[in-house]
């Protein structure tokens, strides 16, 4: 039900604005507005705070339509998510009630900022500080690649309480009203491959004060609700990546059936048949285990770790290999910015990039696998 | 006898243990070839109860959804690939058309003693000229009174000289409409079968030539109607594929067991490990079983699965082959051993990317449902 709602409305509204979103790279206000009207902010979060369903895989489908039609969108949900999901698996009953209703409306939009500059891929490096003083944090350090860093008004940051510490060392706080918080300064991020409307951000922070009220689960809890909050936003991301590459087969799969040589359709050639069931195959491949780990979220799962790590590294995978081929299919016509495919395979690149690389996926895999 | 189907704990009970107690004791004598004989395997089935797992109750089987098939499939090929080709054969293109297409007569007659193992089953359809092309097959069936006169020679037939009952494929007219499909028992005049063949893998599973030489065949022997059978076959090929899939899925996760303890011996001894290659193994593996289950639970919910299958069949038998490749090369130099838990699942693998319809097929089964 949802997922065809979804799917019209990626079509009729959102599938029209991609290409210009992408040529002049600003964040799309209108989508937001379309997301804000259609409720669609509200699918992660339970009925309780204003939500839908907070179920993954009603989010996931969701994510999947939208990045069909454009990649830049589908990052606008699956970010809301993202940032209150620390908030959902963490926060005090008093919290919930205060942060999550005006992200279920869409009213507040949301983000999460864990990585820093010296700090990707090994997050328990981070340098950023908060030190408590009479009953307040005070937050000084720097994030990056911060997904609506720029734009959100509720950003989950975590930062280190005790520095002598590594990943025990963590804890996660909740800026409310961010951008217009005292020492706080967001830079976005501009030149980027693909996902060019999307904000991403550098933050600066200089001795921001955050209440104590606004800490997240205990000091030193920060670490693992950053980690808990990855194993529900792989999905997410692998979802997005899955719509990416549908959306590229699609194009190229009525490409096929329409471009004529040597008298016959292209599609009616060996090489761009097995081309095309190759992408289908990968792609129906990576859904499959993205609806798996899905489902193992909103069963409360134990192997929803494990589960969400393969989801994330096959989805990015085909994402890029998919959209190549499309490229491919297309010949001359994929090249340039006429035809969607182009921006298709600059915005899959990033699925492999984020929410931990696919290389940091295959450890997080392999430690699973060599575990005795 | 009741009348409920077993529930699928039971089944998951029984198949657990059949594998421990049948299988894996089995399991190296069958990789030689010189394991129990295919009607042995599939008494030991039926002795487990397993023999006639999607078989309704009220003909002896055990009712068992495609859900439990996949799971009894995918558990006997980790432990033995030749074990479960033998059953999967008997157990969905040996038994389901008949469960489908067949008359109360002929499943009163045939479905009990194929699901308590007293009868074998074999499924006839390749011929020397039409492998791929199934559709060229050049067996006659000649309508002659009350029977058929089958002639005809029929290859790569699994379980050939073995099987008591075969469902052959043969013409009683021109063009696809004019394939019938004949429940042959290996006892009447004019049927016999030529050695099993030598092959590359799956020693323990014969596999050869059929021969029907003016075989009479009585008419209430004919499954379905007449110029049904092309139907009926690629039908049973969909649920077929399921079952291969399944089985390829057994294979890399056999292979994968192997790799993974060889890896966990290195890392305990201070020698590297190649986390990358694991990774990508168990990746392929998961999402294999991901798209097996999925099309699984399509069959089970009687949806059109032809395109599923083909995707299921295509992605877990390439999978397979990849990771037993892969298995080989991270249990080097033990597994260049042809008697290594590697190669053995190496050598096995190969053949799940050419039966049920090669993967080039395959390929253009996809292509042609996407580009329609």
């Amino acid at each position: 039900m949802i997922q065809q709602t979804v799917r019209d409305l990626a079509r009729d509204k959102i599938a029209p604005r991609a290409a210009e979103i992408d040529r002049t790279g600003e964040f799309p206000w209108d989508v937001v507005d379309l997301f804000r009207k259609h409720d669609l902010f509200a699918l992660p979060f339970p009925p309780e705070y204003g939500g839908l369903s907070g179920s993954a895989l009603t989010l996931n489908l969701a994510i999947e339509e939208v990045a069909k039609a454009c990649a830049t969108s589908a990052l606008i949900l699956a970010v809301q998510a993202l940032g209150a999901y620390p908030i959902m698996l963490a926060g005090s009953a008093e919290q919930k009630q205060r942060l999550l209703p005006d992200l279920a409306s869409g009213k507040k939009l949301a983000a999460y900022a864990l990585t820093e500059p010296g700090a990707g891929s090994d997050p328990a490096a981070m340098e950023t500080r908060a030190e408590l003083h009479d009953g307040e944090y005070v937050i000084t350090g720097s994030k990056i690649w911060i997904t609506d860093g720029g734009v959100a008004d509720t950003i989950v940051i975590f930062a280190k309480t005790n520095p002598k510490e590594r990943a025990k060392g963590v804890s996660a706080f909740v800026m409310e009203d961010a951008q217009s918080l005292k020492g706080f300064e967001a830079n976005t991020i501009h030149g980027k491959l693909g996902i060019r409307g999307s904000n991403t951000a550098e933050l600066r922070l200089d001795e921001v004060v955050v209440p104590a009220a606004n800490r997240l689960g205990k000091e030193g809890e920060g670490f693992s609700i950053a980690m808990r909050v990855l194993d529900r936003s792989r999905p997410g991301v692998a979802a997005q990546a899955i719509g990416i590459a549908q959306g590229a087969l699609d194009y190229a799969v009525g490409y096929a059936k329409e471009r004529k040589q040597f008298g016959k359709a292209i599609g009616e050639f060996q090489g761009i048949q097995f081309m095309i069931a190759d992408m289908e195959a990968q792609t129906a491949a990576a859904r499959a285990m993205v609806y798996w780990a899905s489902q193992l979220i909103d069963d409360h799962s134990p192997d929803v770790t494990h589960h969400a790590a393969i989801a994330k590294l096959l989805a990015g995978d085909a994402a890029m290999k998919v959209t190549t081929d499309a490229v491919q299919i297309l010949g001359g016509y994929g090249y340039v910015n006429e035809y969607p495919v182009e921006r298709m395979m600059r915005d899959a690149k990033i699925t492999q990039i984020y929410e931990g690389t696919n290389q940091i996926q295959r450890v997080v895999i392999a430690r699973d696998l060599l575990r005795a | 006898m009741s009348t409920e189907a077993v529930t699928a704990p039971a089944l998951r009970h029984r198949i657990t243990a059949f594998v421990r107690d049948f299988v894996l004791p089995n399991a190296p004598a069958m990789a030689r070839g010189a394991g129990p004989q295919p009607k042995h395997v599939v008494e030991a089935a039926g002795e487990a109860g397993l023999a006639g797992i999607l078989t309704p109750v009220r003909f002896g089987g055990a009712g068992g959804s495609h859900l439990d098939f996949v799971d009894f499939i995918e558990a006997v090929a980790a432990a033995d690939a030749s074990t479960s080709v033998i059953l999967d054969v008997h157990v969905s293109v040996g038994t389901e058309p008949i469960i489908e297409f067949g008359t109360d007569d002929q499943k009163t007659r045939y479905l009990p003693r194929l699901a308590s193992g007293e009868l074998l089953a074999a499924f006839a359809l390749t011929e020397p000229a039409g492998g791929s092309d199934a559709a060229s097959l050049q067996t006659r069936a000649i309508h002659d009174g009350d029977e058929y006169v089958i002639t005809g020679t029929k290859t790569f037939i699994t379980s050939a000289g073995a099987a008591d009952l075969y469902i052959v494929l043969a013409r009683t007219g021109p063009g696809t409409r004019g394939i019938s499909a004949f429940l042959v028992e290996s006892g009447w005049r004019g049927v016999s079968a030529g050695q099993p063949f030598e092959k590359l893998g799956l020693h323990g599973s014969w596999t050869g030539e059929l021969v029907l030489d003016s075989v009479r065949v009585p008419a209430a022997n004919r499954l379905g109607r007449e110029g049904a059978g092309f139907g009926a076959a690629m039908s049973a090929l969909d649920s077929g594929r399921v079952g291969i899939s399944a089985q390829a899925v057994g294979i890399a996760q056999g292979a994968l067991d192997a790799a993974v303890a060889a890896s966990r011996a290195r890392r305990a001894a201070g020698r590297d490990v190649d986390e990358v290659a694991l990774a990508d193994m168990e990746a392929a593996t998961m999402a294999a079983r991901a798209l097996t289950r999925h099309t699984a639970a399509m069959v089970d919910a009687a949806q059109p699965a032809t395109l599923d299958a083909s995707v299921a069949k295509l992605y877990a038998t390439d999978a397979c082959v990849a990771v037993a490749h892969a298995a080989v090369q991270i249990c080097a130099p033990e597994s260049t051993s042809e008697m290594h838990p590697a190669s053995i699942r190496l050598r096995d693998a190969k053949a799940s990317q050419i039966y049920e319809g090669t993967n080039q097929i395959q390929r253009v089964i996809i292509a042609r449902e996407l580009l329609r």
